[in-house]
């Protein structure tokens, strides 16, 4: 099994092997950032380039990690300080940046769709970053990773999405990807954070969150994107915190040997208590670490092929 | 296809057999030594040869494996990415002295491959080479320490180790067209 991809787009396209595939070789990954020398040759005289048009910590340090681990030579750009701030359209960065040669375009843009027009006409390959509301594949393979190394499978689990569904490409990237591995989704959400229709992405549809956690073996708590709402979307942070935030008192209908995820940026007493934030089983730094090793299997089994 | 069973389980013992004894004559002993298989069958009889080495001298050596995968020269050269395997390194091989296990000797590019991973986990005061098949053609100047069989193959052939913990039988067979 290989992957033969130009790019890495979204989950919805990606075949039950190819995630895989991808997440076999990321377990692999995950031994090279524990080595004194955190380095290997592989992609050495290759070049990314990471195109952030939104603000990003912790995706853009991890791919920029990952390609400088795996010896390739990583360049940031983010939209605010360079000519993106000018006036240029995405298509005229990319065309530029595309002339001076790079292997990769890691992609991140506000605008849903927007790294599968920039793939359309370049050459080189591009994985999305996260593009609006649509997708975050590298997120949703490390959370695949993630709570396969700490549970064991992905099959026959049954995984708890909470909060802003309707602006969470997290949400969106994940309900492929653990459906596709087997997995039973739920989410939930207050009804104007509910995109209609979401139940035929293959998931169910639930109100509360304590009805939803009874059975489950895995919860993702989701931040509230206030930067995406363009009308409020509840009364109050505090209202929205009592009834779908996660705190022990709701977590106590929980099974004992759940696990927690959240992407992040976590908002410590809004989606989740900050006790359970910081709890053993929170996964939240396990996601992080994974993320540095499905970032490194991406561009090995992207840029490791021939260019041919 | 033509195959020809150059090898039994008979035979594949013999030679590890004989290869440890060799190990413990020219390093007097196997004090401070380290085992380093090349998965996926290089590892398998590194486990080996670590056994047969400590049911001899009675020392339990760290044996371990080496991926070259991430090292190799024809990374990109290829149509397809080669499938990683797993590199566990378990104890510190600074001044350790280092046994790379394969299960066929070719090119050398593995070997060479494999010294630079090795070298980028430490500075080991020597390392050897144990090899089952040593089949020729070598593009690099490697030379094995130990060989637990010469095979003199022509290009358009294949050496095969099969090994019972993931084949089911212990043989070596050359393959032709």
């Amino acid at each position: 099994m290989r992957l033969k991809r130009k790019d890495i787009l979204t989950i919805e396209d990606l075949a039950k092997d190819e995630i895989e595939l991808i997440l076999s070789t990321a377990q692999s990954f995950k031994e090279v950032s524990e080595r004194e020398i955190k380095k290997v040759p592989t992609l050495r005289g290759r070049t990314i380039i990471n195109l952030f048009y939104e603000a990003s910590t912790r995706t853009r340090t991890s791919f920029e990690i990952a390609a400088k681990r795996m010896s390739a030579d990583a360049i940031n750009i983010s939209a605010s300080s360079s000519s993106v701030a000018k006036g240029e359209t995405l298509k005229d960065t990319a065309k530029n940046l595309e002339a001076m040669n790079p292997d990769c375009i890691v992609l991140r843009h506000p605008s849903s769709g927007a790294p599968q027009v920039l793939a359309g006409f370049i050459k080189c390959s591009v994985i999305n970053a996260g593009d609006g509301s649509h997708e975050h594949p590298s997120q949703a393979l490390l959370d695949l990773l993630t709570v396969k190394e700490k549970l064991g499978r992905i099959d026959g689990l049954k995984i708890v999405i909470v909060g802003d569904i309707s602006h969470s490409r997290v949400a969106r990237s994940n309900i492929y990807g653990f459906t596709k591995l087997g997995a039973e989704v739920s989410v939930v959400a207050p009804p104007t954070m509910m995109p209609s229709g979401i139940a035929s992405m293959g998931c169910n549809v639930k109100n509360r969150i304590e009805d939803a956690i009874t059975d489950a073996d895995v919860i993702m708590m989701l931040r509230i994107q206030l930067e995406r709402h363009k009308v409020p979307l509840f009364p109050t942070v505090r209202e929205y915190s009592r009834l779908f935030g996660l705190d022990r008192k709701k977590l106590g209908k929980a099974k004992k040997d759940i696990v927690i995820l959240h992407p992040g940026p976590i908002n410590r007493g809004v989606e989740i208590a900050s006790d359970i934030a910081d709890a053993p089983y929170s996964l939240i730094l396990d996601q992080v670490k994974n993320g540095v090793a499905v970032r490194m299997a991406l561009f090995y089994l992207l840029l490791g092929g021939s260019r041919e | 296809m033509n195959t020809k069973n150059i090898m039994d389980a008979k035979g594949i013992e013999r030679a590890l057999t004989r290869i440890a004894h060799e190990i413990i004559e020219k390093n007097k002993g196997a004090e401070g030594m380290v085992i380093l298989g090349i998965p996926t069958r290089g590892a398998y009889i590194a486990k080996r040869l670590k056994d047969i080495l400590k049911s001899i001298e009675g020392v339990d050596l760290p044996v371990g494996a080496v991926d070259a995968t991430l090292y190799r020269d024809d990374i990109g050269m290829k149509q397809e990415q080669p499938i990683l395997k797993e590199t566990d390194i378990p104890v510190s091989i600074d001044n350790r002295k280092i046994i790379i296990v394969d299960d066929v000797l070719f090119t050398g590019r593995t070997i060479r491959a494999a010294m630079n991973v090795i070298m980028d986990f430490g500075r080991p005061s020597s390392i050897q080479l144990a090899v089952l098949i040593d089949r020729g053609h070598k593009e690099l100047p490697i030379r094995p320490d130990y060989i637990g069989k010469n095979v003199p193959t022509s290009m358009q052939e294949e050496v095969r180790v099969h090994l019972q913990e993931i084949d089911g039988i212990d043989e070596v067979v050359v393959e032709a067209e």
